[in-house]
């Protein structure tokens, strides 16, 4: 009897939790199909002309063709750079991983506008004179992701048991490279898509950096929509929802392999 | 004999030879963590203690920054918007974490999942979503006004208030995902326990629950609080320039469309990122300290006296860093 009647408050307040959380995004998403709204609990009228405006509008397919690639170079990069070197770390080096850990762990407990900061004064002027191109704004990208990319390579490798693993192989015949290509990497591989997932989707939603380093030569999708929000509201909403239907889309795409991981795993 | 010997020899310089080849793999990444993280990060410090004209070393930056009543004005908003926000996003983040984990596994990821697809929503948009509801011509403010609701005539969302309400909107989630594995540490069988000794349930939770996750808040409190002082799009987004916040000066001290000063603007970086790291390394401290309670409950079921007099010492630890 008093579960029952505890499940009942409980019920109340993850009510009201969620109602809370979901109101902005209601809200915004009524805004963006909205004709006439101004004192009535629900829109008056309805329309679709702010969709139809916003994918005729150039500017904010640029921005988002800016923002996905260079999202993806930055991911694709990191990739590049991480797989290797996790691999190596965690099967060769164990006793650097602290070490790792700490430089891992400093994007995270560094804000982005710090990390601005030191980028824009490292990179104006002198011999790398890289401030307000595509090329600094990668290279935050990468540090950005980098506690992503790290955990998540990471945790595949030690759930695979990448080193008995490379053992095998190499009692096998195979060479060191062999075994990396045809027997770790297959194994990691869904872990490392989810990581490549989720650092995209962080990159996606990326501002600070983006509108201090390169705000006033590239346009991602954040900084456009920063820029849109003083013109119409309705216009911006529209930008605001697809934006969030496509992160909703990205991230229900990585809980997916999520799930079917961790199956194949309990099998 | 010798053969085996020399086999071996071969094999081990051999490993050797290979693992040199490995260590290349490094290269790229090191390149990059210096060029991307470290470089920065020196530069930064370099400026913030660059005397005037770009020779000599200065803490007159610091100096100026501690003597200006305007940036210390920023600090403290800063300091006491992120405090707010963070004890409110606990609050509110305690209470739904027990009441989530009260519901079976399967609805309880479900709202995880609903509570996290949220955060998504943080900075730009957020702000924006909040000027919609609740802005000068927002629904609930025209809304309200209509129906001549006075008592949020007052309210304003591009004022202190405001910031506070959106800053605490980013922070429940967080709160929630952080804390409620921790609801998972305290057993039923003690509250039964206890009621049959006679305790009532705001006794259990003073004196059993609260204590058991005090390292799980004090950890959570300091997440909070370095995600709330080193954000910037939200704020950026709702008041512009407008609002004197830490992180908003230091981004138009760098990139100004004013003045720039860009050892000013290092000097206050410096001491954003100090508190951050601060508030960071207490998480550390406290989830360590937290995981070694769950492990020494997981092992002894049955506490024996030492073990409970050993296991009060840490609170005591935790309660005179919390006071000081």
């Amino acid at each position: 009897m008093i579960k029952s009647r505890a499940g009942w408050s409980h019920r109340a307040l993850m009510l009201l939790l969620m109602v809370y959380l979901l109101l902005p995004l209601a809200a915004t998403l009524l805004y963006g199909f909205a004709k006439q709204w101004q004192t009535t609990v629900l829109p008056e009228s309805w329309t679709f002309e702010w969709f139809s405006e916003m994918f005729r509008d150039l500017r904010f397919l640029e921005a988002l063709w800016t923002s996905l690639y260079l999202c993806a170079i930055s991911v694709a990069l990191s990739l590049a750079v991480m797989l290797p070197a996790v691999f190596v770390i965690t099967v060769y080096l164990p006793k650097w991983e602290t070490f790792m850990k700490g430089i891992v762990v400093l994007p995270y407990a560094v804000p982005g506008v710090v990390a601005a900061v030191g980028l824009i004064r490292a990179y104006s002027g002198g011999p790398i004179d890289i401030a307000g191109t595509a090329y600094i704004l990668i290279g935050a990208y990468f540090i950005v992701v980098l506690p992503y990319m790290y955990q998540g390579i990471r945790n595949s490798l030690i759930t695979v048991s990448a080193v008995e693993l490379l053992h095998s192989a190499e009692l096998l015949g195979a060479s060191r490279k062999r075994a990396f290509v045809t027997v770790i990497l297959p194994n990691i591989w869904p872990g490392v898509i989810i990581s490549t997932l989720l650092s995209f989707s962080v990159l996606f939603g990326e501002f600070v950096l983006t509108n201090m380093l390169v705000g006033g030569h590239i346009q991602t999708i954040q900084v456009y929509l920063y820029r849109r929000v003083g013109e119409s509201g309705h216009l911006a909403s529209a930008i605001a929802i697809t934006y969030f239907l496509f992160i909703l889309a990205l991230s229900t795409v990585l809980m997916k392999l999520g799930k079917k991981m961790n199956g194949v795993a309990e099998k | 004999m010798r053969a085996p010997a020399v086999f071996r020899l071969g094999r081990v310089e051999g490993m050797k030879h290979r693992n040199r080849w490995m260590l290349l793999g490094l290269v790229p990444f090191v390149v990059m963590v210096l060029a991307f993280q470290l470089a920065p990060i020196v530069s930064m410090l370099a400026g913030s203690v660059r005397g005037p004209g770009g020779s000599g070393i200065t803490f007159g930056h610091y100096v100026k920054i501690f003597e200006s009543a305007y940036y210390l004005k920023a600090i403290k908003n800063s300091l006491l918007i992120s405090f707010y926000s963070s004890l409110i996003g606990i609050v509110v983040g305690l209470a739904c974490a027990y009441s989530i984990t009260r519901f079976t596994p399967k609805i309880r990821d479900r709202l995880l999942m609903l509570s996290n697809m949220t955060s998504n929503f943080a900075g730009v948009p957020l702000a924006f979503a909040y000027i919609i509801l609740l802005g000068n011509n927002g629904i609930f403010t025209l809304l309200f006004k209509a129906w001549g609701w006075d008592v949020f005539a007052g309210f304003n969302l591009y004022s202190w208030t405001g910031l506070v309400l959106v800053y605490v909107y980013f922070q429940v989630p967080l709160a929630l995902l952080l804390l409620y594995p921790s609801f998972y540490g305290i057993r039923d069988q003690w509250k039964e326990a206890a009621m049959l000794l006679g305790a009532r349930p705001w006794q259990f939770w003073r004196t059993v629950g609260l204590p058991m996750l005090t390292p799980a808040i004090f950890g959570t409190l300091g997440i909070l609080f370095a995600n709330a002082m080193g954000a910037y799009a939200t704020a950026y987004a709702l008041v512009g320039g407008n609002y004197n916040l830490l992180a908003i000066r230091i981004g138009s001290l760098v990139t100004g469309d004013v003045a720039n000063q860009p050892e000013l603007g290092s000097a206050l970086a410096v001491l954003l990122a100090v508190s951050t790291i601060v508030a960071v390394i207490l998480n550390h401290w406290m989830s360590k300290r937290s995981q070694r309670f769950t492990a020494a409950q997981a092992s002894s079921g049955q506490a024996s006296g030492q073990r409970r007099a050993s296991r009060a010492k840490p609170w005591r630890a935790v309660k005179k860093e919390a006071g000081a």
